[in-house]
């Protein structure tokens, strides 16, 4: 990569020109989340810098919108409810989806193309319409509208655990493509019922993806919006959900001090993704990381 | 298997030599340990395998089928399901069997009476609405028709009785006291309205009112009307109950003299003396039907039946696709233009450093979509960051400020912001794969940079363009969010006009008809992505 000696003076202004490029695409992807950053410290209401920002004067900084955000009840009950959606939706999908990724991963599965196709199919298909499908189906399940469990916790809970499986299966199937099945021979050459087998040698190794696709799955759910939308009442709003109205109706600075919260917790979580993702790496000694 | 069996057992000396090694039995075939043939206990063992991996799949199969799939099925059928029009006018419907819609004469009186049976029931169950704005979808006008011919049908024959002759007939407890207990000599004096009177209680009881303390509804006395008119021996001699009520109304029956279904409706609204207005009853008559693909694709029928194209100023859908595919093919296109290359740099610097970089294309990907696009809207709107900068820079004058949102531009900046991480990661994984020998290759061989690039590299990263590129279309071409805060009228998207007849317009078939387009090309294109990438093959980070 680096630029060899004999290069012409063409090849050395395309080699850093193109670094310049690169850096601008760079500072594109990034650019707009850290600009949020200070703005959420403004001291007033506004959604830019004010002349005392840009001086770095202290008085032109305050937290007053996180405290805004952690005394207003609209936004707690927000925060509450994605605290209470995510998590389950996430023990749901992670569940049902590993169970799912390891039967699909032995050597004979019949329909293998077909089953995967329907189970990946909730990551493809647009949320609109999902959502639609679902407010339709959950309004009225079967055709029976006494049924109906639309606007309840466990409509979203359901929704959200399905949106999130896709992630599951490929994450943990993932794990498992590089999986040697001599581990398995050895140790019920040694004696280990199944059992004993996936959970002293299968488990260890899949752990990582599991944790991961699990991530993704709370990811989709804390982050998901349309379906809760369309099958959420007002008691279910969550952190999106009021965001996303926020956005539209009055739009308030405490959007940014939430919007600031919510990039330290992703920060979090693509840095335990990062780990999780050498760790498997490095166990199944496939790169050096 | 069985050539290995049959040479083994040709090499056997002896049966006994057999039984003792125990690998073969008489008929020459392998045996397992147990005993049982080898062919036996291998296929044995793969059924096992495949019901254990059948087992492990099938919960979460059955709960995407039930949750996910099941629900996309009902919403495709709700696009051509047309329930609302023959459940509420069956007896029209029924009546409109023989008529011609392209004769252009009205039906009959026989269409008008049903049509006032149906609309009395329809009134009562309070369904005439929602079937005013069925029939609205297909032409305006007839909400407001049924509405005024909702109050019509009320009183249409009770007014005489009331007026004419005496108050007492809208009284509850006159049609208690005939026909409370069933077969009494009211109910053979008066059959035909006791078989009313007994539907419309029956129908109270259903919604849970009591028919003791409700005025009837008009049908009640439309068949009082023809009861008197038949007379008989057990009206005339009857000595019932309310016998005095009865023999006053027998009396002035024949001073009775309604005005026809057909004028009375015509009357009501001059719109059901058009016969284009019955053509559209008629054409929306089986449960079953195409209108709203029809609508969503900018076509209607006319009153002949024929297919035609939509007034100009109501065709918004074929423009609405057709912006929504440009729209994506933009986006995909900017985020190749960008991503290919950073992923490029990625696959060809020390991993350590490209590590690092790529943390910067992972942060967005795992930032809330709601974040980012709020980020955007404090850097593109009018009062925004953008603007204020170039403003203080002296770039543009204050009143000169750039509109950068609630349009197109917005829309595509920002999706192309939030879509670029799933172009650079399928990209960067095909470009790791290239070994930098090719490139040295061709040079060697005399080729000039550019050359080298477009003749050696470039067609090697074909593959992961190509997967970039329908997963950002894919994703692209079902979005909602983005456009909807930040695209204003001129940016929005197919999806922002399903979710608009979800909530606001409730015009659910239409929603679904549009729905099942957008799933259709949705489809095509993940079966594309499948033969080329394969599902497999998708990598989250």
């Amino acid at each position: 990569m680096a630029l060899p000696v004999y290069a012409t003076t063409g090849q050395k202004i395309w080699y850093y020109a193109f670094r310049v490029i690169c850096a601008a695409i760079f500072f594109f992807l990034i650019f707009p989340i850290i600009t949020i950053i200070p703005l959420s410290f403004n001291a007033e209401d506004f959604f830019t810098f004010t002349p005392g920002m840009l001086a770095f004067e202290s008085d032109a900084y305050s937290f007053k919108h996180y405290d805004d955000f952690f005394n207003n009840e609209d936004w707690q009950l927000a925060l509450s409810n994605s605290l209470k959606i995510a998590p389950m939706a996430t023990f749901l999908s992670v569940s049902l989806g590993t169970l799912a990724a390891i039967g699909l991963s032995q050597s004979h599965v019949p329909f293998r193309g077909a089953i995967m196709a329907i189970l990946i199919s909730p990551m493809i298909v647009p949320l609109i319409i999902s959502a639609t499908g679902m407010f339709f189906f959950y309004s009225q399940p079967f055709g029976f509208s006494d049924l109906s469990i639309q606007g309840t916790y466990w409509a979203i809970v359901l929704a959200h655990a399905v949106l999130g499986t896709p992630f599951v299966i490929i994450t943990v199937t993932a794990t498992l493509v590089g999986f040697d099945k001599s581990l398995t021979r050895a140790a019920a050459n040694m004696g280990a019922d199944p059992v004993t087998t996936f959970f002293r040698v299968q488990m260890p190794l899949i752990v990582p993806g599991v944790i991961s696709g699990g991530l993704f799955a709370f990811i989709t759910s804390f982050d998901e919006v349309v379906v809760v939308l369309f099958l959420g009442s007002a008691q279910q709003k969550t952190l999106p959900w009021q965001m996303f109205t926020g956005l539209r109706e009055q739009i308030s600075p405490t959007i940014l001090a939430v919007a600031t919260i919510l990039v330290t917790v992703s920060v979090l979580l693509l840095l335990t993704v990062e780990l999780l993702r050498r760790r498997s790496e490095r166990l199944r000694g496939m790169s050096p990381g | 298997m069985s050539t290995t069996a049959e040479t083994l057992s040709s090499d056997a000396p002896s049966p006994e030599a057999q039984e003792a090694a125990s690998e073969t039995d008489a008929r020459g075939r392998l045996l397992a340990a147990d005993g049982t043939p080898l062919k036996l206990s291998l296929a044995r063992a793969l059924r096992r395998q495949k019901l254990r991996a059948l087992a492990l799949v099938a919960p979460l199969l059955f709960f995407v089928l039930v949750s996910f799939i099941f629900p996309i099925g009902g919403m495709l059928l709700r696009s051509v399901q047309n329930d609302i029009v023959p459940d509420t006018l069956p007896r029209t419907i029924a009546a409109l069997e023989d008529w011609d819609p392209a004769s252009d004469v009205l039906p009959g009186e026989p269409a008008f009476a049903a049509l006032y049976t149906d609309l009395v029931v329809a009134t009562e169950r309070k369904t005439h609405t929602r079937l005013g704005s069925r029939l609205n979808y297909a032409a305006g006008g007839y909400s407001s028709m049924l509405r005024k011919s909702g109050r019509l049908v009320a009183d249409f024959h009770l007014d005489w009785f009331e007026k004419k002759v005496s108050r007492d007939w809208d009284e509850p407890e006159v049609f208690t006291a005939l026909f409370g207990e069933g077969e009494g000599p009211a109910a053979q004096a008066l059959p035909k309205t006791a078989a009313a009177y007994a539907a419309w209680a029956e129908e109270m009881r259903e919604q849970g009112e009591d028919p003791a303390k409700e005025e009837p509804w008009d049908l009640v006395y439309a068949a009082l009307v023809e009861d008197l008119r038949a007379g008989g021996p057990a009206l005339t001699g009857y000595s019932g109950p309310q016998a005095e009520l009865i023999a006053e109304t027998l009396a002035k029956i024949g001073e009775y003299d309604p005005p026809s279904y057909t004028d009375a409706f015509i009357k009501s609204d001059k719109d059901w003396g058009d016969p284009d207005n019955w053509a559209i009853i008629h054409q929306l008559s089986g449960r079953y039907t195409s209108s709203y693909f029809l609508a969503a694709a900018d076509l209607e029928r006319n009153t002949d039946g024929e297919i035609v194209d939509k007034p100009e100023e109501e065709s918004i859908y074929i423009f609405l696709f057709e912006r929504t595919l440009f729209l994506s093919l933009t986006i995909t296109f900017s985020c190749l233009l960008l991503g290919y290359p950073i992923a490029w740099l990625l696959s060809n610097l020390p991993l350590r450093i490209s590590n690092l970089l790529l943390i910067l294309v992972l942060l967005p990907f795992w930032t809330s979509l709601l974040v980012r696009t709020s980020a955007w809207i404090v850097l593109l709107q009018q009062e925004g960051v953008i603007n204020d900068l170039l403003v203080s820079v002296g770039i543009l004058s204050d009143s000169g400020r750039l509109q950068m949102m609630f349009n197109q531009t917005g829309t595509i900046i920002a999706m192309t912001h939030i879509l670029l991480p799933f172009m650079i990661l399928p990209l960067y994984s095909v470009m790791k794969t290239i070994k930098p020998n090719y490139l040295r290759a061709a040079k060697s061989l005399g080729a000039t940079d550019w050359t080298a690039f477009w003749r050696v590299y470039f067609p090697n990263t074909v593959p992961g363009i190509g997967a970039g590129a329908i997963l950002v279309f894919i994703l692209s071409i079902g979005y909602y969010i983005t456009p909807e805060l930040v695209g204003g009228t001129e940016g929005v998207f197919i999806s922002n006009r399903i979710a608009y007849h979800i909530s606001s317009s409730l015009n659910w078939g239409l929603a679904a008809a549009l729905a099942s387009l957008l799933l259709i090309v949705v489809l095509a294109l993940y079966w594309v992505y499948d033969r080329i990438v394969g599902i497999d093959n998708v990598k989250l980070g």
